[in-house]
């Protein structure tokens, strides 16, 4: 009786959305939850604005030569889906919306280090999105240099570069913030008794990132910042013309944003090590290992950013290091690969949706991470170079693993975080159908650029024709998914049955607390005295 | 485990929690210049004459000034921490506003450079230095970008020194509560550090 007295104790009643109302007090908040959510609202209507892009693309390619539109357009569509999804989507999602919502609670926070450098970062994310979203309609029009901005070209199309790499230099501040701040509170903020031993592997993993975050973000905005004085006062770092060097460009992009693939991946990986373990109702196997390979990730990921230009005219020199510590990158990747899938060996798993996204991140994954190992040896890499196997490679990391990821804390973290439950058996529905057509879409791209489809072209010799289609038909696939998926979990947003505080038996501290949690999280800082799996019905059984 | 150790803390300001976000912030800081150093570097090893030229041009002489100058306002951004620490009223005002006069006689001086060498058409994209060797382009345009960046942030440091005053004034800082002037004076510390390197990097390389 003691104990659930003192579990009603900590919990209560009110929750952080009832416990303001109006616009100003979302949009002025300092709650990391609401934060959070402001934050999910855009990453959603920005991936959806990058679904129709990429939707219209493939449209283009279902047959050879112009279908419904001409090849200045293409290019602008590939720009903005690159764009989009990259800077507005893909980076910012996990440590924005889930690192925020739920990073403090599991470390048995009441709020980020820094609340105030936190809604600050989401202005300056809202304000580079609106400077991205301006650039397409304003100057010489929408950027088509692809989302790398590769020099010298993107100093001298006349389309709007300058407006684009702005918006991109203000994000690149809002996702510094966001790294530092997420640092401060994992180091400062920790609960007595939260042990680094003791941390979630979600929190690891955002750990992780936002050191990444901290360190690379700096070198893309100095960059952004180089391009854009180019095209205004005509400097000329990057332009040959004037002595510059466009190899060095490529080398400044990459430094960052190979590094940001980390920033993408990591969270994810720290989601599905924080959801195998309770569905399997099990131990993570080798936690130690999962926490430390992140962070080995981290920094050896920092260093191979040279196998993105193995044909640029580099040194050989250069060419074999980078090739060699991409191959011991792919370590930490295994070591977390093979730990969740002995954490499943002998558990006793429950079939969920978010188990299902997460066992379908390890498939997707795996196979986004060997084929990095195909491109990522030298020989083999002039051949893939710049066709369609960089981009089908690339969805299979950045949609197969890290959007999986993001679904299944979607699926995982829902109940928490709205207070309703989203309906199980359609969801299981559309991660089938999402699964079918994303493969279908993206291995069709495999086999593309095997047979040396060039990528970012808007037309096609026409042997390549049915893989094109096919391609296209899974493109269709996979939205309906999308749509399918979305509209359940919206759905259950306002229909869905009321969710208990601790629907999946979860140990770690955000199902100790009411659904959706409330404004201060915790009644009284909660004493940490177990790790982050110590299922209870595994101690009972000793 | 039982005994596992954590931070704990509950209620009022983290003082270290601040300072360690600081610390992460200046770490971000010195990275975007550090891309801007690689680039010096790469270019000046590939144009190690052009460098040379191009660098006798510079005022050696307002270099070195400007360095003692920023050397003079970290020192006098220091010393007004420790008084605040120390429990003074007016001398850290004073010190403050010592600090901001020379951080802004540090721009003055860098204006009359720039608009020195403007005036002799030496500035980005001019026909002038579109006319000398390449190197000599690189390094007049990483002069540029990087003593304009550089300017830039002694500007904001300024302007965050001139918040630390009003504190001060409204009496906001004592000697319990002072992080965020130190906080100040390492973002000062920074902007003088990266001088130390632009310094001889531009001025002294001839």
């Amino acid at each position: 009786m003691t104990s659930t007295e003192a579990t009603e104790r900590v919990r209560p009643r009110i929750s952080f959305y009832e416990d303001r109302r109006g616009i100003l007090s979302w949009i002025l908040t300092l709650d990391h939850k609401r934060i959070g959510l402001l934050y999910l609202i855009f990453v959603i209507v920005f991936f959806f604005s990058g679904v129709v892009l990429g939707f219209f693309m493939r449209l283009e390619m279902v047959a050879p030569g112009g279908t419904i539109m001409g090849p200045q357009t293409y290019n602008a569509l590939f720009t903005l889906h690159g764009i989009i999804m990259i800077f507005l989507v893909v980076i910012p999602a996990i440590p924005t919306v889930f690192g925020n919502f739920f990073l403090p609670i599991q470390i048995g926070a009441r709020d980020v280090a820094f609340p105030r450098i936190n809604l600050l970062s989401w202005w300056l994310y809202v304000s580079g999105a609106v400077i991205v979203f301006f650039s397409v309609f304003t100057g010489g029009g929408p950027p088509d240099t692809g989302w790398t901005f590769y020099a010298p070209y993107s100093l001298r199309t006349t389309v709007n570069v300058p407006l684009a790499v702005f918006g991109v230099f203000i994000l690149g501040m809002s996702s510094i913030l966001t790294g530092i701040n997420l640092v401060t509170t994992t180091h400062r903020l920790r609960a007595p008794g939260m042990a680094w031993k003791r941390l979630p592997l979600f929190v690891w993993g955002i750990y992780a990132t936002s050191w990444v975050q901290i360190l690379a973000t700096p070198i893309i905005g100095i960059t952004m910042v180089l391009v854009f004085l180019d095209r205004f006062f005509g400097v000329g770092i990057f332009d040959p013309a004037k002595g510059g060097d466009p190899i060095l460009y490529q080398h400044m992009f990459w430094i960052y944003s190979h590094p940001a693939t980390y920033i993408m991946i990591l969270p994810a990986m720290g989601i599905v090590s924080d959801v195998v373990p309770v569905f399997a109702r099990k131990k993570i196997f080798g936690y130690t290992a999962i926490a430390l390979s992140g962070m080995a990730i981290a920094a050896v990921g920092s260093l191979v950013w040279g196998h993105h230009m193995f044909v640029s005219g580099q040194s050989d020199f250069a060419d074999i290091l980078f090739s060699l510590l991409t191959f011991l990158v792919a370590i930490p990747s295994a070591i977390k690969v093979f730990n969740w899938v002995a954490t499943l060996h002998k558990g006793s798993i429950v079939i969920e949706p978010p188990l299902l996204f997460c066992l379908s991140f390890i498939f997707l994954f795996s196979i986004g991470g060997l084929t990095g190992l195909i491109q990522g040896a030298l020989a083999p890499n002039m051949h893939l170079h710049d066709t369609y196997w960089i981009p089908a490679h690339f969805h299979y990391i950045i949609f197969g693993g890290m959007g999986f990821g993001l679904f299944a804390g979607f699926h995982y973290w829902f109940p928490k975080m709205f207070g309703r439950m989203y309906n199980r058996r359609t969801a299981i529905r559309a991660w089938v159908v999402l699964l079918i057509g994303f493969n279908i879409f993206y291995f069709s791209m495999f086999l593309l650029g095997w047979d040396g489809m060039p990528r970012r072209y808007w037309d096609y010799l026409p042997q390549f024709r049915t893989l094109h289609l096919t391609a296209t038909f899974g493109s269709w696939i996979l939205i309906a998914g999308l749509i399918l998926m979305f509209g359940n979990l919206f759905r259950g947003l306002f229909r869905g049955e009321k969710a208990q505080d601790n629907p999946w038996d979860g140990v770690t501290l955000e199902w100790q607390i009411s659904s959706p949690p409330p404004t201060e999280n915790f009644e009284k800082i909660p004493v940490i005295r177990h790790g982050p799996h110590d299922f209870k019905e595994l101690e009972q059984n000793g | 485990m039982d005994d596992a150790k954590a931070p704990v803390f509950e209620e009022g300001i983290d003082y270290t929690g601040a300072k360690l976000g600081m610390w992460l912030f200046i770490l971000s800081e010195l990275l975007l210049f550090g891309g801007m150093f690689i680039l010096y570097a790469i270019n000046r090893y590939k144009n190690p004459d052009d460098f040379h030229h191009a660098s006798k041009e510079l005022d050696v002489v307002l270099g070195t000034l400007n360095t003692i100058i920023l050397l003079t306002s970290s020192l006098s951004v220091a010393v007004s921490i420790t008084a605040v620490q120390k429990g003074a009223r007016r001398l850290p005002m004073v010190l403050l506003m010592v600090t901001m006069a020379l951080g802004l006689v540090f721009l003055v001086n860098k204006g009359f450079e720039w608009t020195t060498k403007i005036g002799h058409g030496i500035y980005p994209n001019s026909p002038a230095l579109l006319a000398r060797p390449k190197g000599e382009i690189l390094f007049f345009g990483l002069y540029y970008i990087m003593t304009g960046l550089h300017g830039l942030h002694v500007l904001i440091g300024v302007c965050v020194l001139f918040v630390m005053l009003i504190l001060l004034i409204k009496d906001k800082l004592n000697p319990t509560h002072f992080t965020p002037l130190e906080n100040a004076g390492l973002y000062w510390h920074l902007v003088d550090i990266i001088w130390i390197f632009l310094y001889p990097l531009f001025y002294l390389i001839t």
